[in-house]
């Protein structure tokens, strides 16, 4: 299941980058702004810290990489089965870093969020207001591929950090 | 970094040749002294046949100061190779385009396809082994499940476009996703255009990864000429975003 979640965190990050890098046809250059609205509660049975509180858009704050957090349901929902957040590794793009995070319940991922991105201009925030809800959409339909590996035409070793291959390695390393 | 996972596999990621080449075994044991060799062979490859670096024989034979018969014996068998695949491909593939000596669109795949009869001969009979996007697979992923290759979609870098099921396979893509046009079309001395990325599968990766490159060539053709190559077949992507397969593309 950890190969599977990871192959959509994949396929998220690179939905991201796509995304920003839409949203900045003229850039050259850019500050990031980081907003990292994810305030995790419950406990991780593994002993992870939460990657990070919760902060205001333009504040800078960094989760660390590839951590995870329990998330309890909320208590109005005390049956439901303890869901796990997944925090992607930052990937850098010209235009600031991007993070996604996800959750999954019960070996499903049930949710799909951007923790960092791009939003350094009203417009910025204009198109990823848009541009998450639908990439969480995306993601969710690509749950069900299970890979193992991918082919593609051939990467740099920098941008094999970012790629969907590396995150399936990470759930081998 | 290597790392034994659990009972069953061991994933080694090792940057060389400018990209990145992963090593997943998946049978149990210790794997690191065979996963050793790999890694120097995959070093070795790129000291002899580098276009960029200035040292190596590829280099020194480019600017006269090495022959052939003095150079590495492997220059002489992937040269072979190379002027097999151009008769292959009726020229759409060259390792001598215009004045240079460019074995670099067999050579990664050859690199390969060597690693994994190396891992083989160690006894490590389910493994793949991936080099920047192109797959020698052996055996199994898991006890009873082949290996599932994600085809990355040109277009959108991340997305999978297609998934190819297979246990003795070798499958190659050839594109411009990072680097830009840089596959040049022999005929026109101009980079092909037409497609935005060619994958081809069969049982050989060194014939894979020249047949991608030569697939990327011919564009439009490069799917009537892959029906009369037995035991291959394509997946192509043309710039404008349509995808078509050969007529022996896996289904499902």
């Amino acid at each position: 299941m950890r190969r599977i979640v990871l192959a959509v965190l994949g396929t998220v990050t690179g939905l991201v980058m796509l995304l920003s890098f839409k949203t900045h046809p003229a850039s050259t250059a850019s500050v990031p702004a980081l907003v990292a609205p994810v305030t995790p509660t419950g406990s991780d049975p593994a002993g992870s810290p939460a990657p990070g509180t919760s902060a205001t858009p333009g504040a800078s704050t960094a989760p660390a990489a590839g951590s995870s957090a329990a998330t309890a349901p909320a208590s109005t929902h005390s049956a439901a089965p303890v869901s796990r957040t997944i925090t992607g590794a930052a990937a850098d793009t010209r235009y600031g870093p991007v993070q996604v995070q996800l959750t999954v319940g019960n070996g499903t991922v049930t949710a799909v969020n951007a923790v960092v991105y791009p939003q350094n201009t009203p417009r910025d925030y204009e198109i990823n207001s848009y541009a998450i809800p639908l990439l969480n959409q995306e993601a969710l339909s690509a749950k069900s591929a299970q890979i193992d590996m991918v082919s593609g035409a051939t990467y740099t070793s920098e941008g094999y950090l970012q790629s969907l291959q590396s995150a399936l390695d990470q759930a081998g390393l | 970094m290597t790392a034994t996972v659990a009972a069953g596999r061991t994933v080694h990621v090792e940057h060389c040749m400018g990209t990145a080449f992963t090593v997943d075994v998946r049978d149990p044991g210790d794997w690191q002294a065979a996963i050793g060799e790999v890694v120097t062979w995959l070093h070795h490859v790129d000291a002899v046949f580098s276009t960029y670096r200035p040292g190596s024989d590829i280099s020194r034979l480019q600017r006269g100061e090495l022959r052939l018969a003095d150079a590495d014996p492997l220059v002489a068998v992937v040269l072979d190779r190379c002027a097999r695949v151009q008769a292959d491909t009726g020229g759409a593939f060259t390792a001598l385009s215009r004045g240079r000596i460019d074995p670099t669109g067999l050579v990664k795949g050859w690199a390969i396809e060597r690693a994994s009869a190396l891992l083989r001969g160690r006894g490590a009979v389910n493994h793949a082994v991936n080099g920047g996007g192109d797959l020698q697979l052996a055996g199994e992923a898991a006890p009873g499940r082949g290996w599932q290759i994600g085809i990355s979609d040109p277009h959108e870098r991340g997305r999978v476009l297609a998934v190819v099921g297979g246990s003795e396979l070798a499958v190659a893509t050839s594109g411009v996703a990072e680097r830009g046009n840089h596959i040049l079309d022999p005929f026109t001395g101009r980079p092909a255009a037409a497609l935005a990325s060619a994958t081809v599968i069969g049982p050989s990766l060194t014939l894979a990864d020249a047949y991608a490159t030569a697939a990327f060539v011919l564009g439009r053709d490069a799917l009537r000429w892959i029906e009369g190559v037995p035991g291959y077949q394509a997946l192509v992507v043309a710039a404008d975003g349509g995808t078509a397969r050969s007529s022996g593309w896996p289904h499902g």
